[in-house]
């Protein structure tokens, strides 16, 4: 998707001087839409990270859980208790403190997979725009086969690896950074051809000609004086793409390779509630299917407005 | 040149010229591998193909025994049975049924492609006396021959012949050749398969040659349709698109109380879902304790036996629809007895103190491994058992995973990599030597015994008892035997029964279909209005 | 350039034999295919046997080679479950899966096309933010919770539309086709709409983003300083440039399209290529798991060679670098 998007976000280049004069505060400020949506994703982050404190139950404690108060309904209905806040799930557990403790993976894995992928992504595009050449080639050849493949797929495909080759005991342990793995790996391409092209822009310009006539190593001038200028579009894709990977992650738990049900995502909490949406318990799938929607939707006008306010000539 | 494939119904109207076909529409999770009588041997693949095909003995909608393709059965001795075979019964091909079918069907039933040697084993040899009469020599002496043959479907063995299908299809086979009878059939049963497109649909009608003119269907047409998700099944169901579906979710059953014109459909199965443990190994694979394995001992598998609530999981988890079990085998099962069928006493105290007495006072850890598509809620079940677990401390890292890799893992080709599990066990013979056998014996890798002991529970006292109820001829005392071998097995908290699971099927008002305790639908029984 | 294509085929032809490798590693880890292949009255024995036959025994790279030696030929192997030729069973899903990503695509793209457009050219219009707003809540909705709400309503609240499969189906040769039934087009309109929200969206956003560049271009504010129409500048000459990179990129997407599909046609009981790759894995079909792969990457290596012999063609300055 942003694959395309990348293509006019190369040339933010410049992102700095107007953060600089504090353009894009000003911006902020004057935008509700960023306003809120900020808020709201700062909301979700905050109630996933503080979990233990916020949430009233803790779904992950086996002992704590109790059969017998499985299927309750939210307090407003007929049959629910104020100490499930929205109704209890098929067993037993409190689907508001469900939901806080699987926002919490569901972020952790899009925030690490989004670093990782940008961590990768940055390097080779760095590399592949400063060399060019044969090595440019190479790097670009095989962004492309991989850009031709879903990053659905490849992720099932990594997951499926590393599935086998680790013991099942350690398996269940690193899921999540396993579904960070598979997810970075499928998404760094679209950091490194942005980076790239704006490399090459950047390789022209006189500071970096002047760096190398006064002999500065190749690695500092890479990474010390071409990379800053080249971050703004970073920004936008990476908030664009923690969106898709939260999504991701949830359409895997969905499939059923995410994180085990015992300590569930938001994707694996739609994915046991999906089998009693008909059976009127609606309560299990639909309050973990809108806190999913609503924070990627927030994340995503977020990112949408960071695109628009740092790039100049779409002002 | 285009060829219109038209819903069922329509066809046969223009085909046939009758103005009103009562088509029956129905869906199930999956489909079967291959229309080939002996290419799997699996209750659904079998029941399916027990509406086109036919045996000697047929079950009725209770599982009782009755005639089909022979009239009558006497054991002579122990070892030789003679059958009389109906007269005037036709293939859908036309030819005539007669003995020489059997004896080429049990010959059939050898080849190395066939998955129904168990019962073809079960006799050694079948001798024709004359077209209608035919005397079996067993190897060894079985009281229950008759019952090992329901799902032994006679094949044409001049069709077979002609269309070079004489041996079994094997799906080891690569050449297209020799599928014949996978992609075709021709049986003696009262339906004829007239279209199939696997994994999307099955098309049937009525077979006018059929020798029952007293059959109780009124059903001209049948379209079958296989629907893997749960959620779509139901739909298609409550949506009117289809007449019967199932398994049905039990969690589903309300919404189709609520929804007009159509009911949930259940009743116990003669499945039997129970837990297993690791006896063999000196030291659990997943788990905190090193140099022993709790589980061999006894007062621990009494612990856990005792800390789990049956009844809750049947009212929670299988919306009460199952039934809490304290034996192996369900009341349909021969061999059952009432006294044995209560279940473990829900006890935490108990258990606790069981716990204490064995010397893990703050429990230990260990792993379960679960399948999460195989059984009615059964990753469900496990996690409950989980929640249960932990309360008296024993804390359980479950392993819920696909069917494939769960039997892959837990099975003995992979070496039993398992501590706890959860399986369930219908014995094809409806009989409880065949759960005794395959589920409570000494694990025996030549005798093929215990197979399915994935744990090894090993009991030579209940192994003897086995071997006896095998040759025992005499119902009582191979009762008492029964009794016996499970009472033993009992006391010791060898396996944990969890319940019978529920069958669940949803089906519209207007239609009536016998539920068949194995989860079989007959279409000989399926009226419509 | 007839060089160029036969150096991309070769390297095409090394991604296939890649994916098969991979797959092959990957399959023992799937389950054990002898489980579903047989009974429970089957012994240990009979299993072990099966399993020999099967060459199930072999290392993975011995079973890949015997793969890739028997393809070669055109000769893909039984699948396990069905027992019949792995080609003919995706011969006979292919229409289906085909006419469902045709079918969504054209959707996709109907509706896609016009309301990009529309946003890109007033783009801070009250419209406008709507469909960004609801391009987004498509975006971030998952595609398996669509397909179920639609089921939900429109099948089993309304009954308005069938549930499941795909109607009845018209033989052309070895093709089948639902376009031309009533009950076949009936059939398509709820998968169809849940494998298009998500490209639809992406269109959108992708045709607004284009047009926006084209439109500050230096040709267009030239266009209109010549005092051009502005109709002639946005359809004329603004939307036809958008569409070259937008039409690269609908392309790639085939790629998802597919990948995508395999949810749809699961949850809609879809009778396509995707069902039967997912039934593949739960029975652990081994044949036609291996050759659905390769040729999902078949097609993919397709679409790329196609995408860059367009560029060649379109793209004057590739073709004075030769590449």
């Amino acid at each position: 998707m942003s694959e395309v998007e990348s293509a006019i976000d190369a040339d933010l280049i410049g992102w700095r001087a107007r953060l600089a004069d504090n353009d894009l505060f000003h911006a902020f400020i004057h935008s509700p839409t960023a306003i809120v949506s900020t808020i709201v994703t700062l909301l979700i982050c905050l109630g996933a990270l503080f979990a233990p404190w916020v949430a009233p139950h803790d779904p992950f404690d086996l002992a704590s859980v109790d059969l017998m108060d499985s299927l309750l309904p939210p307090p407003w209905m007929d049959g629910g208790s104020f100490s499930f806040l929205l109704g209890t799930d098929d067993q037993g557990r409190d689907v508001f403190s469900a939901i806080l403790y699987g926002s919490r993976i569901s972020i952790l894995v899009g925030f690490l997979s989004v670093i990782f992928a940008a961590a990768i992504g940055v390097v080779v595009g760095l590399v592949a725009g400063y060399a060019g050449g044969l090595v440019d080639a190479i790097l670009m050849r095989i962004a492309d086969v991989q850009l031709s493949f879903p990053a659905i797929l490849i992720a099932l495909l990594i997951d499926g690896v590393l599935r086998g080759i680790l013991p099942r005991g350690d398996y269940d342990q690193i899921a999540v950074y396993v579904l960070v793995l598979s997810i970075g790996l499928s998404f760094w391409v679209q950091y490194a051809r942005t980076v790239r092209s704006s490399v090459m822009i950047e390789r022209t310009k006189e500071y970096v000609q002047a760096s190398q006539v006064i002999g500065l190593p190749t690695r500092t001038i890479l990474f010390r004086h071409i990379m800053p200028n080249v971050l703004g579009p970073v920004l936008v894709i990476a908030t664009i793409q923690l969106a898709l990977a939260i999504i991701t992650e949830a359409t895997l738990s969905f499939l059923g390779v995410g994180v085990p049900p015992t300590s569930p995502s938001l994707g694996t909490l739609i994915r046991v509630g999906n089998d009693y949406l008909f059976s009127g318990e609606w309560w299990i799938t639909i309050f973990p299917g809108l806190a999913l929607v609503i924070l990627v939707l927030a994340i995503n006008l977020l990112g949408d407005w960071l695109r628009d306010a740092l790039n100049p000539r779409l002002r | 040149m285009k060829r219109w494939i038209l819903a069922g119904a329509t066809a046969l109207a223009l085909v046939g010229g009758q103005a009103e076909a009562k088509t029956f529409k129905w869906a199930y999770q999956g489909d079967i591998q291959s229309l080939d009588p002996q290419g799997l041997q699996e209750t659904f693949t079998l029941g399916f193909l027990g509406n086109v095909y036919e045996a000697l003995t047929h079950y009725d909608t209770n599982l009782k025994l009755e005639p089909a393709l022979a009239t009558s059965w006497e054991n002579t001795d122990p070892t030789h049975w003679v059958f009389h075979l109906r007269e005037g019964v036709t293939f859908h091909n036309g030819d005539p049924f007669t003995a020489d079918d059997v004896i080429f069907t049990w010959k059939r039933s050898l080849t190395p492609g066939s998955d129904l040697k168990g019962a073809g084993g079960k006799m050694s040899e079948i001798e024709k006396i004359d077209d209608h009469t035919i005397k079996v020599t067993t190897p060894t002496p079985n009281p229950i021959l008759p019952r090992d043959l329901p799902f032994f479907y006679i094949m044409s063995h001049k069709w077979a012949e002609e269309n070079n299908a004489t041996q079994a299809t094997s799906p080891a086979e690569a050449n297209s050749s020799s599928t014949y009878a996978s992609t075709h059939e021709n049986g003696t049963g009262p339906f004829i398969v007239t279209g199939r497109q696997p994994d999307v649909k099955t098309t049937f009608k009525r077979f006018d040659g059929y020798w029952d003119k007293d059959l109780k269907t009124n059903v001209d047409e049948v379209v079958f349709t296989p629907i893997s998700e749960d959620a779509t099944r139901t739909a298609a169901l409550i949506s009117g698109d289809l007449d019967l579906v199932f398994p049905v979710p039990v969690q589903d059953w309300q919404r189709l109380e609520d929804a007009k014109g159509v009911k949930p459909l259940h009743g116990p199965d003669a499945r039997t879902i129970f837990l297993g443990m690791d006896q063999f190994r000196d030291e659990l694979l997943y788990s905190d304790v090193k140099g022993k394995n709790p589980l061999k001992d006894k007062d621990v598998r009494g612990a856990i036996a005792h800390a789990i609530d049956l009844k809750a999981i049947d009212e929670k988890v299988m919306r009460g629809a199952a039934n809490p079990a304290g034996l192996l085998i369900g009341p349909q099962i021969n061999g059952f007895s009432k006294d044995l069928a209560e279940p473990y006493a829900y006890d935490p105290k108990q258990s606790k103190e069981l716990l204490d007495k064995a010397g893990y006072p703050d429990g230990f850890q260990l792993g379960m491994d679960c399948p999460n598509n195989r059984y009615v809620n059964d990753e469900l079940v496990c996690r409950a058992v989980a929640s249960y677990l932990a309360k008296i401390g024993i804390k359980v890292d479950l392993n819920a995973q696909p069917k494939a890799k769960y039997f892959a893992k837990v099975g003995p080709q992979n070496g039993n990599d398992t501590s706890f599990y959860l399986l369930g066990w219908t014995p094809t013979t409806f009989d409880a030597q065949n759960t005794l056998f395959n589920i409570v014996h000494s694990f025996d890798k030549a005798a093929n015994a215990g197979q399915f002991n994935y744990g090894h529970y090993s009991n030579t006292a209940i192994d003897d008892m086995i071997t006896q109820i095998d040759k025992e001829t005499d119902e009582a005392k191979r009762q008492s035997l029964i009794d016996e071998a499970f009472k033993t097995l009992k006391d010791d908290y060898g396996i944990l029964p969890i319940h019978q699971q529920p069958l669940s099927w949803g089906v519209k008002d207007t239609i009536d279909a016998p539920q068949r305790p194995d989860d079989v639908l007959d279409f000989r029984y399926v009226t419509m209005p | 350039m007839l060089l160029f294509v036969l150096k991309r085929l070769a390297q095409s032809v090394l991604v296939m034999l890649v994916v098969a490798l991979i797959a092959f590693a990957l399959f023992r880890y799937v389950g054990d295919p002898v489980d579903s292949m047989v009974g429970q009255d089957t012994t240990l024995e009979q299993r072990a046997d099966l399993r020999e036959r099967l060459g199930l025994n072999d290392s993975f790279l011995v079973q890949y080679a015997r793969f890739i030696g028997r393809a070669a030929t055109g000769d893909f192997g039984q699948s396990y479950r069905l027992r019949q030729p792995v080609d003919e069973l995706l011969a006979e899903r292919f229409p289906a899966t085909f006419e469902l990503s045709l079918v969504s695509a054209v959707m996709a793209l109907l509706i896609g096309v016009p309301m990009g457009v529309y946003t890109a050219l007033n783009r801070r219009g009250l419209l406008s933010r709507g469909f960004m707003t609801l391009s987004l809540i498509g975006i971030s909705l998952p595609t398996f919770l669509i397909g179920i709400l639609l089921i939900l309503v429109f099948g089993v609240v309304l009954r308005w539309l069938p549930t499941f499969g795909r109607g009845d189906v018209v033989q052309v040769g070895w093709w089948t086709s639902g376009l031309m039934t009533r009950s076949g087009l009936s059939s398509l309109i709820m998968p169809a709409i849940t494998l298009a929200i998500f490209q639809m969206t992406l269109i959108v956003r992708l045709i607004r983003a284009e047009m926006l560049e084209v439109l500050r271009a230096d040709y267009v504010k030239f266009a209109r300083a010549r005092g051009l129409k502005p109709r002639t500048i946005n359809f004329s000459i603004a939307l036809k440039n958008t569409l070259v990179p937008v039409m690269t990129i609908i392309g790639l997407q085939i790629g998802s399209i597919i990948a995508f599909a395999i949810i749809t046609e699961s949850v809609f009981q879809w009778p396509g290529m995707g069902l039967l790759f997912i039934q593949a894995i739960e029975n652990v079909d081994i044949p036609v798991m291996a050759a659905y792969l390769m040729l999902i990457a078949f097609i993919f290596v397709v679409i790329n060679l196609v995408v860059d012999v367009l560029y060649f063609v379109v793209d004057p300055r590739l073709r004075v670098q030769g590449r």
